[in-house]
């Protein structure tokens, strides 16, 4: 029993919100209680086992951990195949972490609850599928599997623009999974698998022609097909327009995944795959992909700067945060293979930031769409010159709007600014002058964070909200404590997470 | 008293904690209750200050104490692995004669501004139903507690940069005290003028954070860019290894010509330009004053602008690698030469013309840092650091009793409106809003606060260089030593800044408490309220210090006289640095430019304002004409600011990034091609199927609409068949992923 257990772990996690979601079915629609805390329960065990996992990895061992391997399409030798390493189960814990928050923060929603209840678990097992998977077409299934659930969880609780945006998400992302599956099945066919491990080994190195075309033509090209794809799903600028009206139109619950967990995995899609399956084109067009990561510092800085709506200004700013996921990245494509140990270890530091910083901007950014959730609900605008004064009424409320600010702005001493810095740091000797322009994004992160806390709490009270119960209560406070520790908790003491992660990428670069 | 080095080991890690806990425990405990709140602050700061005294007098008795420092460090952050040849990042704590120093005066200065605050925010006095939270009040602060939350916090991270053992937790601490001057800049936030033009406290707020946040990512980048070529940040590792200096001093750099010492230097400093307001990021510091006092004495004399000079001292063996005495200066030297000196003279012009009360003690402010960077700049580490203490003592003393003014004088405001109302003075217009910050309404407090007044004389004194008896002297005349053996440009623009230094504080001495009440608030003002009982305190045991910090750096041979204490300063802080500075030789010239220059401006400043009447120009406006409006509007540094970064920003922002680029090209692209695709299908239908196809056609349109409608029909909005939907897509996954199992 015990054995089952121990050998299906990664199986229980990613398949418990979806035996969860079967039974939120089955309960009876008008019991909105039970179906609500059935859910939140759901989504609680996969968190539980995911602790558990934590302390059964060892960060000392080499390769994919607890790995689960069986014949899933015999025809195409595709197989059911999963695996954590330093790089994904931080991941994981980040999405079994947020989806009971913000189920627990969705419990406000007050329209067709089961549906809602149902789709937020199966778009939970949807994105844990796509950190587990260790083969292509397992991957590919549950990033499609990922979309669906969020499609409609925008298009029918979403505000009132859900229309465009659920459909603009849709397509962008489609238009780059059609390349994304392209190029999956141009590697398994090529190479009679699509096992990732296997791949890794040989795709790299393949030679001859595919389709009587070189292969490295078609390496390249596959190259960008899977680069296009993550870059959307980043986003990385300029395939960045699908995100603020998604994020702004989404309900509130479904913003926090959004931002908190679905645009890492882009990044994740490149540090999983485009790097060991493309170091060659990845080293190449490395220059690239951090010029567009700064353009992604820069100009997400600057439109969140320039928004009126607060969501959606909070929604840039996750363009301006992954933009340093993709700075390092780029900086660790860039140095692949090199021989020169200082450098490499540079890269080390900047792969290592840009893990930690999906981690970071996955609390800060969530918080933030809560909080602003919190005060769409009250008052149900989103418009800031509709704010003003604020502070008095909801002390408490505004306490935590500035905390969680401040760890969006990178404060030191709380979690942005480790990984950050540590991308700031490896990535400046690979990319002197762009990480010296990425500071005019840093500058204006200060510029809309402080607009962000100076319309809604500062000056004098707009009497339009005299006399209106705006504090946050205490269920939204309890979703939001666990966040706020942990913003501590990386601030001080990250070592707890970078030895996972820096054992893994050291090994990588090393 | 006897202590193990291991106690005094903890107590170090210890000193920044209390006033963190203090903050935490207001916000979370004892919010509700002003007495616990304030009780909970000034003790737990009692403590740190305790503690930190403990390690300064423990430190006196350790002999060359510069290289049997208190240190412990541990891993912080992993990286690499030791196979690589890579190490972890390590966060410490280190007390060397110069942290030793800055615990003495910073742990000091914060205790009072605390007690001080108590009277301040007319602790004691019942709440005004007028008040209203965010504005300054008339009864007790309605937000007491969350001010001194605030306080505990900002004093928490000046703690920590002061006993970090390296760049980064330094910079950890330097930013937790942005915040907070953010936080306690904007306290009244929700005060409005009747000027549209004047500064609100929340603007000033987003300017000061926003101003030295320019500075902070320069030297982000410092530092990064030292990390990256030291592989280390630790003060010790780098700044006393003859070797790290060599290396970093001879290394190429990404900017030709340039050293990596050079570059880091220079970028670290452009952090220290932000954070002490140097020209010409100095615009922040005068709008600050639209915080509470007591934070004004905290920002700008204590703590904060004490922290960017201290950097600045801190990282000097590096700013001056390769150099020695009588060398031409290092890049970064020579830059802090001429920004200290030029902003030294700059903001002393500013300071003449102005008429707040606090805005001159701010340009003052900056005009004194403008010395120590100056002083730095030409080599003259001691005495940068001798001026800081100096400084900290007399100008938070002086913060202070401006605040004590001010408060008086309101009190004085609201005692004659009083008596208006029930003399029966009803034919009095209702005046215009009083300014109880304009030195021009007051004349005549020191019959009225009689303490307020020897402790501002004696604070303003030291500013101005008092001979022999306080403590500014001491200090700046070592920096006029030495710059008149080093630079004696330098020289001359220093001892001009400390002419008009002692002359606009001789002209806010005279406005202030000289010559006759100018307004009835003047002629009611009063400090024997109880409120003012806390804030005397700090006072007068501040001016104790502004007078007597000085005697512990007088030259050996100072006049040929032998001293009690030969310079003790000197010795003590000389030996942070791996060679021990050489004193400076006793030099009459240097003593009676800083003897005529301070007594001259003195007497200049008690000349122009002895006879000043009510009503009349400000007695300088004639002579210097046009000049004394630009320098009243300080060289309209904020509107050229306004024009070439503000809305440039604002239009890339709202204009440029938003509307144009992601709504116009991005998104006009998208909405293109999507249109583009809807009208393809149209031709294809309408010229395609239609004609060419026809009735089979007709089928592939008809058939095209009928999916379009079928799915407009999905979209209802039933949850049922978004259900059946999602119900597919697990029927459909399970299938997958189930059968190819059972095939097994």
């Amino acid at each position: 029993m015990d054995a089952l257990f121990q050998n299906n772990l990664l199986s229980l996690i990613l398949f418990a919100p979806t035996v969860g979601a079967l039974v939120v079915l089955l309960l009876p629609r008008d019991q909105v209680a039970l179906i609500r805390w059935t859910a939140l329960v759901a989504s609680l065990a996969p968190l539980g086992l995911t602790i558990y996992l934590w302390t059964r990895f060892d960060a000392g061992a080499a390769g994919f951990q607890l790995q689960e391997n069986y014949l899933w399409f015999a025809a195409i030798n595709s197989n059911y195949h999963l695996g954590v390493d330093g790089i994904s189960l931080p991941l994981v814990l980040l999405t079994t972490l947020l989806t009971p928050l913000a189920l627990l923060f969705s419990f406000g929603v007050g329209e067709r609850v089961k549906a809602f209840m149902v789709l937020f678990l199966l778009l939970e097992t949807g994105m844990l599928g796509v950190f587990l998977a260790l083969d292509l077409i397992l991957f590919f299934l549950f990033w499609e599997v990922g979309l669906i659930p969020m499609y409609f969880l925008i298009n029918i609780w979403g505000s009132a623009n859900r229309q465009y945006a659920s459909f603009k998400f849709f397509i962008y992302t489609m238009a780059g999974s059609v390349g994304l599956l392209l190029a999956v099945q141009t590697i398994g066919l090529t190479l009679g698998t699509f096992d990732m491990l296997a791949a890794f080994e040989r795709w790299p190195a393949f030679s001859g022609t595919i389709y009587g075309i070189p292969a490295a033509t078609v390496r390249t090209v596959a190259f960008w097909a899977f680069t296009i794809a993550f870059a959307i799903k980043v986003p990385i600028w300029p395939f960045h327009t699908w995100l603020p009206d998604a994020h702004t139109e989404a309900p509130t619950g479904g913003s926090m995944l959004l931002a908190g967990v679905l645009l890492k995995l882009g990044a994740y899609g490149f540090l999983r795959l485009v790097l060991p399956l493309y170091p060659a084109e990845a080293k190449l067009y490395a220059g690239v992909l951090a010029l567009l990561g700064l353009l992604a510092i820069i100009m997400g800085a600057l439109a969140s700067f320039g928004q009126s709506d607060f969501k959606r200004l909070v929604a840039y700013s996750s363009i301006n945060h992954m933009g340093f996921v993709v700075l390092g990245i780029a900086a660790a494509a860039a140095v692949t293979g090199s021989a020169a140990p200082e450098i490499r270890a540079t890269a080390i530091m900047a792969a290592n930031g840009a893990v930690l910083q999906m981690f970071s901007h996955g609390l800060s950014a969530a918080g933030m769409f809560l909080l602003v959730g919190v005060i769409y609900e009250r008052t149900h605008t989103r418009n800031l010159n509709d704010f003003g004064g604020l502070f008095p009424l909801a002390p408490v409320y505004g306490g935590l709007l500035i905390f969680t600010s401040m760890a969006s702005l990178g404060l030191p001493g709380l979690a942005g600014f480790v990984s950050e810095f540590m991308v700031v740091r490896g990535v400046w000797p690979i990319f002197t002058t762009l990480t010296a322009l990425a500071m005019i994004g840093l500058l204006m992160t200060g510029a809309y964070v402080l607009k962000g806390i100076g319309r809604t709490l500062y000056g004098p009270l707009n009497a339009r909200w005299q006399g209106h119960r705006l504090e946050i209560t205490a269920r939204e406070v309890v979703a939001l404590a666990p966040l706020a520790a942990l913003l501590v908790i990386n601030g001080v003491w990250p070592a707890w997470l970078v030895t996972v992660i820096n054992e893994t990428v050291t090994r990588l670069m090393a | 008293m006897q202590f193990s080095e291991a106690f005094i080991q903890t107590l170090t890690w210890l000193i920044p904690l209390p006033p963190l806990l203090a903050f935490a425990l207001i916000v979370l405990v004892t919010n509700r209750s002003k007495t616990l709140s304030h009780v909970t602050a000034i003790g737990l700061m009692g403590l740190s200050w305790v503690m930190s005294w403990i390690v300064f007098y423990y430190t006196l008795s350790i002999e060359h104490f510069g290289e049997h420092v208190i240190a412990a460090a541990v891993d912080w952050l992993p990286f690499g692995s030791a196979a690589m040849g890579t190490q972890p990042l390590q966060m410490g704590v280190l007390v060397d004669p110069l942290t030793s120093v800055m615990l003495f005066f910073v742990s000091l200065t914060c205790l009072l501004i605390f007690i001080y605050s108590v009277g301040y925010s007319n602790y004691g006095k019942p709440r005004d139903d007028h008040d209203r939270p965010g504005t300054p009040p008339h009864g007790v602060e309605p937000l007491y507690s969350r001010f001194f939350a605030y306080l505990s916090l900002f004093a928490f991270g000046m703690l920590l940069l002061v006993v970090a053992d390296n760049l980064l937790l330094m910079f950890v601490g330097w930013e937790i005290m942005g915040l907070c001057s953010y936080l306690l800049i904007g306290f009244w936030h929700a005060r409005n003028y009747p000027d549209p033009k004047q500064i609100t406290p929340r603007q000033a707020a987003v300017k000061a954070f926003m101003t030295t946040r320019v500075g902070d990512m320069f030297m982000l980048l410092g530092i990064a860019y030292l990390y990256s070529q030291a592989q280390t940040l630790s003060f010790r590792e780098i700044l006393r290894s003859d070797e790290m200096l060599t290396h970093l001093a001879t290394t190429p750099s990404v900017v030709a010509g340039l050293m990596v010492s050079h570059v880091v230097g220079l970028l670290l400093f452009a952090g220290t330009i932000g954070k002490s307001a140097q020209f010409p990021l100095h615009v922040w510091l005068p709008d600050a004053m639209e915080g509470p006092t007591p934070v004004s004495a905290m920002i700008h004399a204590a703590t904060m602008v004490s922290a960017g000079v201290y950097a600045m001292i801190r990282m000097f063996p590096l700013l001056s690698a390769g150099w020695r005495p009588g060398d031409p200066l290092t890049p970064p030297m020579l830059a802090m030469a001429v920004v200290g000196a030029f902003t030294a003279l700059f903001s002393a012009t500013i300071a003449v013309a102005q008429s707040d009360v606090k805005k001159v003690l701010a340009y003052s402010t900056i005009s004194q840092l403008g010395f120590m960077i100056a002083a730095l700049g030409i080599g003259g580490y001691i005495a940068a650091a001798f001026h800081l203490v100096t400084h900290a003592f007399f100008k938070a003393l002086l913060f202070l009793g401006s605040g004590a003014v001010i408060h008086g004088v309101e009190h004085g405001h609201h005692h004659a409106e009083q008596l208006a109302h029930t003399g029966g003075h009803a034919a009095h217009a209702p005046a215009a809003p009083f300014d109880p910050q304009n030195m021009f309404n007051m004349g005549g407090l020191a019959r009225r606060m009689p303490i307020t007044y020897w402790t501002f004389v004696i604070g303003g004194l030291a500013l101005s260089g008092f001979p022999f008896v306080t403590s500014g002297f001491w200090s700046k005349d070592e920096i006029l030593a030495d710059a008149w053996v080093h630079a004696p440009v330098v020289f001359v623009v220093l001892a001009v800044a400390a002419l008009l230094t002692a002359f606009y504080t001789m002209r806010q001495i005279s406005l202030t408490f000289l010559g006759e009440p100018r307004s009835a608030a003047a002629e009611h003002a009063s400090e024997n309220d109880s409120i003012f009982r806390p804030m005397l305190l700090a006072l007068v045991v501040l001016a104790f210090f502004a007078i007597t910090a000085g005697w512990v750096g007088i030259l050996e041979d100072f006049l040929g006289l032998r001293m009690p204490f030969p310079n003790w300063f000197h010795g003590y802080v000389g030996g942070v640095l791996l060679e021990h500075p050489p004193a400076l030789e006793f030099n009459p010239v240097p003593l009676a430019a800083s003897l005529v220059v301070s007594l001259g401006g003195l007497l200049f400043g008690w000349w122009v304002y002895r006879g000043y009447r009510k009503g009349a120009d400000d007695p300088l406006a004639g002579p210097l004409g046009a000049m004394y409006a630009v320098l009243r509007d300080k060289y309209y540094f904020d509107e050229l600011y306004e024009r070439l970064f503000v809305r440039p920003a604002v239009w890339l922002s709202e204009t440029f990034a938003s509307e144009w680029v992601d709504k116009g090209v991005i998104d006009g692209t998208l909405h293109l091609v999507g249109r583009g695709a809807l009208r393809l299908g149209r031709i294809f239908r309408d010229y395609f199927d239609a004609p060419v196809v026809n009735g089979s056609g007709d089928l592939v349109g008809e058939s095209v609409k009928r999916f379009g409608r079928s799915f407009r029909v999905i979209q209802t909005g039933r949850v049922q068949q978004y259900l059946l939907v999602g119900m597919a897509i697990v029927v459909v996954l399970g299938a997958v992923l189930l059968l190819p199992g059972l095939g097994q």
